[in-house]
Order: C-alpha cells, then sequence, then structure tokens
C-alpha cells in the first residue's frame, strides 16, 4: 500500500474534473471561447488511467474531447485555458482551440475534431518510431462514436499487418453527441471487433482508475513489444454533447444512474478506506486544485489575443519565404515596373 | 515642340462626348497631371489631366460644346517660346487620359486606377536547362522513377507507401526497381485502404518521416480527402507552427481513355483551391523530375498530379545531377506575339498542338505551362497578357470554379486595359466521363476547340 499510485492518480482526475468545472467560467469573465467545448467529466479515469501506463517519448493524438487526456499527459493547465480562450500564450497561439490542441513537447499530435480523423497518425508515429527505433509507442484516444467509421479499422487492420507498437483507446462514454451506443451498433462489446483484426484487446469498466490502469499497462507493454492493443473504458458522459447540450435526449433517471458512475469519488473512497489519505487531506487537495485551475483563468484572461499579422503564418513551413496574399504579392510584383 | 491635346474617350465604347468646361485658359502653364477640363457623356461627367507639361497655346474648342468627337484636337500645348503654329498632329492615345476611367486601348493608363506598369518577369521561351548540357530522351514514367530513387538515396527517411508499390512494381510501374534497391521497409505496399495509409503517412510525416504516398490513380484519393485537407494541410497552422507534414501525394490525375466517370477526373482545381498544400501539375518528363524532386524535398504537404496518358510519352531530360525545378515558376514553351495560351499537364499537349496548326495560319500563341497551380507563376502570365492582349486557358477539369476561371478574375483585376477580347476558358465539359468513345473524346477538351477560341479571340 506504501507504494500505491492511487493519491496521484486521485490527484489527476482532481485537476482533469475542475479543469472542465472552471472552462465555462472564461464565459462568465468575458472571454470568448468558442462554442464547442467538449467536457470529459465522468471521464476521468480513461484520461488518468491509460495515461499513467505511457512514458516520456511516447506520443498521443485525441479526439475533440481531449482537454482531460492531455492535462493527464502533463499539460500546463495556464497554456491549455490560453488556448481555449483563444490567446497568443495558448499551446497553438490561439490558431487551434479546444478542438486542436497540440505540443510536440509533450508527444500531443493533436486533437482531431472530425470523428475518427486522429486514429491512422498514431500507426503513423507508430511507423515512424519503428524506423527511428525510438522504442516509443502511439496511442489513439477516441470516443465510441468513431467506432463506426471505416478509418479506425482501416487503421487497426495496418497496425496488426506491421506489428506496429500502437494503442487504441476507445473512451466509451455511451453516446456519439445524442445518439445512444446501442443506437447505433449491433454489438456493442467493442474489443471484439479489435480482436477480429488481431489485436491484444480489453474492455475495463471506467468506475476504478487502477483497474484501467493495470489494464492499460499490461497492453501497453505488448504494444511496446510490437503487438498493437485496443482498450474500451466504460464511462459515462456526465454532461451534454458541447456546451449548450443540455441532452434532452436522455432521460433524468439515466443521468442520476450513469453519474453514481464517477471515478473521482471512488477513488476519494479508496483512499479514505484504505488509510492513505484522510477527509482532510483530500480537502486541502481539492483545494490546491482549485486555486491552480483559478489560476489559469486568471492567466487566459490576462493573455494577449494573437496579433494580425500571425493571420498568414504558419500556412506553410516557415523555412520558406512567407506566402504573400496573392493581392499584396501582384502589387509589389506591379510596383516594380 | 508644339502637341496637340485631343478628346478622349472615356470609356471603350464612347464615340463623342460635351466638353462640359475648361478649368484651363490660354497662357496657362499645365504640368503633367494637372485637370485641364471636364468632359460629359450621357452617363458621366469625368475630368481630364494633362500627361506632359506646357503652355495652353490655344483652345480650340469652346467649354460647352455639344457632340465633340472623340480625338478632335481641342487645344493646343506649347513649349515656352513657341507659336501655336508648331503643332504637328500626333498619335491619340498619348495625349490625354481621363481621370477616373481608362481608354479603350493598352496605351491609355487609367489616371485614377494606377494603371500597371509591365512586369518585369518577361514571358520568354528558354530551354530550362544551361545550354550545352547534354540531354537524353526519358519517358515521363522512367523521370519520376529516377527522381524518388534519387531523394531516396539522398534521404533515409524518404519512403514510398501504396497499393502495388513494391512487389507488383507499381500498378503503372512508376515504382520499378525500387523495392529491390531499398527493400520492403522503404518500399510499402499497403492494404486497398486509401483513407488508413493516408492517414498514416501523415502520422509518421508528423513523426519526422517524409513519405511518398502513391495513389494508385487520384480518383481514389477521395477516399483520403480527409486527411489530406483536415490533417495534412492544416496541421502546421492549427498547431500554431509546431508540426507540419513535410510528404508527396503522388498518382495520376485525370482522364485515361475508356475508363469512364469514377476513374476520369481532373482534381488540379480541388487541391489547387487548399491553403496549406501545394499543387504540382507537370507535362513534361523533365519537369516530372524536376519538380518531383523538389516536391519530396519540400517541408510541406505536397499533391503531384500526374497523367497516365503522359507516362509514356518521352521528352528530353538534361543529364544534370540533382536536376530540380523551382515551384511557382511557369515555363514558356514558345514564344508568339498574336495570342497567350496558359496550359498546364495534359492541357499542354492540346495548347501546344494547337499553336503549331495556328502558326500555319499566320497565327502566332506564346503557350505557357504553369507546371504548379499553388503557387501559381501570375508574372509569367500577366507579362504575356500585356504583350499579346490576348489569352486562352486549357485544362481538362470542369469549367465551374477551374483553374483558368482563376486566372480570368487575375488578368481582369491586373491586365484589364491590356485586354483586347475576353479571357476564354477551355475546360472539360461539364458532365461526368461518359464511357462511350465518342461521347468521351467529346467531353473532353480538344485542339479544335483551342484553335477556335484563339481564333476567336484574335478576331479572326
Amino acid at each position: 500500500m506504501k507504494n500505491s499510485t492511487l493519491p496521484k492518480l486521485y490527484e489527476d482526475m482532481r485537476r482533469v474534473r475542475t479543469f472542465e468545472e472552471r472552462v465555462g467560467e472564461l464565459f462568465v469573465r468575458g472571454q470568448s471561447a468558442g462554442s464547442m467545448l467538449h467536457l470529459s467529466i465522468g471521464e476521468e479515469s480513461a484520461a488518468v488511467g491509460v495515461c499513467a501506463a505511457m512514458q516520456d517519448g511516447d506520443t498521443f493524438t485525441t479526439h475533440h474531447r481531449g482537454h482531460g487526456i492531455f492535462l493527464a499527459r502533463g499539460a500546463d493547465p495556464n497554456r491549455m485555458m490560453a488556448e481555449i480562450a483563444g490567446k497568443d500564450c495558448g499551446y497553438c497561439h490561439g490558431k487551434g482551440g479546444s478542438m486542436h490542441i497540440a505540443d510536440m513537447g509533450l508527444g500531443h499530435l493533436g486533437a482531431n475534431a472530425i470523428v475518427g480523423g486522429g486514429i491512422p497518425a498514431v500507426v503513423g508515429a507508430g511507423l515512424s518510431a519503428r524506423h527511428q527505433k525510438s522504442g516509443a509507442v502511439s496511442v489513439a484516444f477516441f470516443g465510441d462514436g468513431a467506432t463506426g467509421q471505416g478509418i479506425l479499422y482501416e487503421s487497426m487492420n495496418m497496425a496488426a499487418l506491421w506489428k506496429l507498437p500502437v494503442m487504441f483507446v476507445c473512451i466509451n462514454n455511451q453516446y456519439g453527441m445524442g445518439t445512444r451506443i446501442d443506437q447505433a451498433t449491433a454489438n456493442p462489446n467493442l474489443h471484439e471487433r479489435a480482436e477480429a483484426f488481431g489485436l491484444a484487446a480489453r474492455t475495463v469498466d471506467g468506475l476504478d482508475v487502477e483497474d484501467v490502469a493495470e489494464a492499460a499497462t499490461e497492453l501497453m507493454d505488448g504494444a511496446r513489444a510490437g503487438t498493437p492493443a485496443f482498450l474500451a473504458v466504460d464511462c459515462y458522459r456526465f454532461y451534454g454533447h458541447a456546451r449548450k447540450d443540455k441532452s434532452p435526449y436522455r432521460a433524468e433517471a439515466e443521468e442520476d444512474e450513469g453519474r453514481k458512475k464517477d471515478p473521482v469519488l471512488r477513488a476519494r473512497e479508496k483512499l479514505i478506506e484504505a488509510g492513505l489519505m484522510t477527509e482532510a487531506d483530500l480537502d486541502a487537495l481539492d483545494a490546491t486544485v482549485a486555486k491552480e485551475m483559478d489560476g489559469s483563468i486568471d492567466f487566459a484572461v490576462a493573455g494577449e489575443e494573437p496579433q494580425m499579422a500571425s493571420m498568414f503564418r504558419d500556412v506553410y513551413d516557415p523555412s520558406q519565404p512567407e506566402p504573400e496574399p496573392v493581392r499584396v504579392r501582384l502589387d509589389r510584383v506591379l510596383a516594380q515596373g | 515642340m508644339a502637341t496637340e491635346v485631343l478628346m478622349p474617350a472615356l470609356s471603350p465604347t464612347m464615340e463623342e462626348g460635351t466638353l462640359a468646361k475648361w478649368l484651363v485658359k490660354e497662357g496657362d502653364t499645365v504640368n503633367a497631371g494637372d485637370i485641364m477640363a471636364e468632359i460629359e457623356t450621357d452617363k458621366a461627367t469625368m475630368e481630364f489631366e494633362a500627361v506632359d507639361e506646357g503652355i495652353v497655346g490655344k483652345i480650340l474648342v469652346a467649354e460647352g460644346t455639344e457632340n465633340v468627337r472623340v480625338n478632335t484636337p481641342i487645344a493646343v500645348l506649347v513649349e515656352d517660346g513657341e507659336s501655336v503654329e508648331d503643332a504637328e498632329p500626333t498619335a491619340p492615345p498619348q495625349q490625354l487620359v481621363a481621370k477616373d476611367k481608362a481608354q479603350s486601348s493598352e496605351d491609355q493608363p487609367a489616371a485614377g486606377m494606377a494603371h500597371p506598369e509591365p512586369v518585369k518577369a518577361i514571358a520568354k521561351a528558354e530551354a530550362p536547362w544551361p545550354e550545352g548540357i547534354k540531354t537524353r530522351q526519358m519517358t515521363v514514367r522512367e523521370a519520376l522513377r529516377d527522381a524518388m530513387a534519387e531523394e531516396m538515396r539522398r534521404d533515409e527517411d524518404v519512403f514510398l507507401m501504396g497499393e502495388e508499390v513494391g512487389e507488383y512494381q507499381g500498378a503503372y510501374k512508376i515504382s520499378q526497381g525500387l523495392l529491390d534497391e531499398f527493400g520492403a521497409r522503404r518500399v510499402m505496399d499497403t492494404p486497398i485502404t486509401e483513407h488508413g495509409f493516408t492517414g498514416i503517412a501523415v502520422g509518421a510525416a508528423f513523426g519526422g518521416l517524409r513519405p511518398i504516398v502513391e495513389f494508385m490513380t487520384f480518383n481514389f484519393a477521395m477516399q483520403a480527402i480527409d486527411q489530406i485537407i483536415n490533417s495534412a494541410a492544416k496541421t502546421l497552422y492549427m498547431s500554431g507552427g509546431q508540426m507540419g507534414a513535410p510528404m508527396v501525394f503522388r498518382g495520376p490525375n485525370g482522364a485515361a481513355a475508356r475508363v469512364a466517370a469514377q476513374h476520369s477526373q481532373d482534381y488540379a482545381a480541388w487541391y489547387a483551391h487548399i491553403p496549406g498544400l501545394k499543387v504540382v501539375m507537370p507535362y513534361s518528363a523533365s519537369d516530372a523530375k524536376g519538380l518531383l524532386k523538389t516536391a519530396i524535398r519540400d517541408p510541406n504537404p505536397v499533391i503531384f498530379l500526374e497523367n497516365e496518358i503522359l507516362y509514356g510519352k518521352t521528352f528530353e531530360v538534361p543529364e544534370i545531377d540533382d536536376y530540380t525545378v523551382p515551384f511557382g515558376k511557369a515555363r514558356v514553351w514558345r514564344e508568339g506575339s498574336d495570342v497567350t495560351i496558359v496550359s498546364f499537364g495534359i492541357g499542354m499537349t492540346y495548347a501546344m498542338d494547337a499553336a503549331e496548326k495556328l502558326a500555319g495560319e499566320g497565327i502566332e500563341a506564346e503557350v505557357i505551362d504553369l507546371r504548379t497551380l499553388r503557387p501559381i507563376d501570375y508574372d509569367t502570365v500577366l507579362a504575356s497578357v500585356q504583350k499579346t492582349n490576348r489569352c486562352i486557358t486549357v485544362e481538362e477539369g470542369w469549367p465551374v470554379g477551374a483553374i483558368g476561371n482563376h486566372l480570368s478574375a487575375i488578368i481582369m483585376e491586373r491586365a484589364f486595359d491590356y485586354l483586347d477580347a475576353p479571357v476564354l476558358n477551355l475546360t472539360g465539359k461539364d458532365v461526368p466521363m461518359p464511357y462511350a468513345a465518342n461521347l468521351e473524346k467529346h467531353a473532353l477538351v480538344t485542339t479544335a476547340e483551342v484553335i477556335e477560341a484563339a481564333k476567336k479571340v484574335c478576331y479572326r
């Protein structure tokens, strides 16, 4: 018990939850944060449990609901919040936003907001890792909605065919936007699909983050050795699809039941039961986290908006001359006369 | 020397007007740009200004005079000490310009619109490699293979992936011999799964490799277009410059022969629309080689549009170590003074064929091969149009939103005063490609249509 990782897992989950709870405050503080904010409250164990199994140098992509995953991989909440607020000090200088956060430094190959769109990139990253003998694993995080996309199966097939160090993580929050999984798929045992492609595959209950971490570690070790893997994490999306969605398509009773499956509360109870932390310890930790996330809002609010001059930057690689807008270029050429 | 000031034409259709008001009187000194008078037509009133400096020697037409014909002398400018009698009739266009409106010919700049001067780039047909270099005959197919082989030898991170690129040696035999030389690690056969392997290649590019993705044909790249545009083209921008996708998407594009609608489509305009992509469409073997090598080295995603019919065509290719061709530089294949024909890719075969036949009828066409569509070499096109005053464009794609449409807009905006005829866009017909041989032939752009259009803009 002394070497338990649970306190750290709890802290990471609490940070994700508090961050997500704070995002809405950007609006209260008069910030423009886009209308498409997808919160991962209720899914913290998937992000934190899988990321606990990852190592330095590993890479990953996420779907549109990816704040928590990036935080769990060590993202700076200040720069994340600033990106969501569209500020120059954000991870992508305000040009990506909530749905396109990326950071090469932490191996984040990008959040991709096309359902399934980020999946094949990790197979490519796995190919690079093998080519470069880096020993890195690349992990694709996506939702149950993406299991309807052909790209997932194309990617799993090639990952298995070429025995690449790749792991597919399906965060099954039961809903693809407003459609419950049993309305979208006849066989909801998602890991069986991966098994059919020759991957090592499991489904784990997301209620207990330690279960998730254990399953993820086992599968990821295999992936690192060349057996690509698939892990489905069962959880429940506590709130609507995006910020303004009050989820009228599902019954309150269902939501009440779903929200009982709370991985953060469960970890808290386990910590107390095991005597690893007291209620007071946990309250103090929560307060520290709350302060940190409040700080991220302050940081984002204080940040500068991007300069207009950055508009045309990074359309093409900066090692080449900046491409001028067509008309600017013509004016210049014609002025040479 | 005294010069006559002529009644200006305020529009191409103006024949006469009213000299409403003189703003100068006899004996006044005027400088270039000074407003001399107001001219009225039934549509508008405009000021016109002096081009040269001088003294108003004599006013020939009193203000208030109606129905003054264009090019009628209305005043005489003299130099200091000269008399009005020294005035000589001069060619009309250089005398005066309407303040707000271009006149009908390229010689009458519109002052209010800052008439563009001729651009520096001169459209000139010259061999794209130094004189005296040995060349050899080579097919486009061989040139493409050599380009890939040379780049794969140069850079260990360059690899080729796609359907049938390895064991089969390429569906169109472009990758012949590459598997033997570079092995299966760098010449990767994929399943038939365009969306998947394109996305994988994008990830490999994120991860530091330099993938060349071969599409068996670009028709199949539509399966992968989400990965090409949403992932490859946009990630550098979305990530704030952190990571891009240095890679090449290549394969045959456009109609082959008798393969019907789903296998006969030109994607040039589709991809040229996308910021973040570069788009290349070579015609000759030397350009296929030089541009593909440039594409592989480019740090951005490059769409490289080949053509099945051109694969077997033979051209001169210079025997130069490491021959590359820069993007954004058109090649003038043929100089001419009567009409500019702009094309690219297989469209060049019609353009060149038409130019040859037009020469037999006394029309000298200047033929420009754009070579790259993003970036486009506007300078060469505009320089040529300023010389020939006429332009037609030739491409295989559909007519709505064609590359030629874009060029027409740019020419209209930048060389309007130089045009003596509307720019005509020759394109494929606005139908899915029919299967029957006679219909297919008609659905494509033809040499006869190019000739007809050239004559039309030359008013012949």
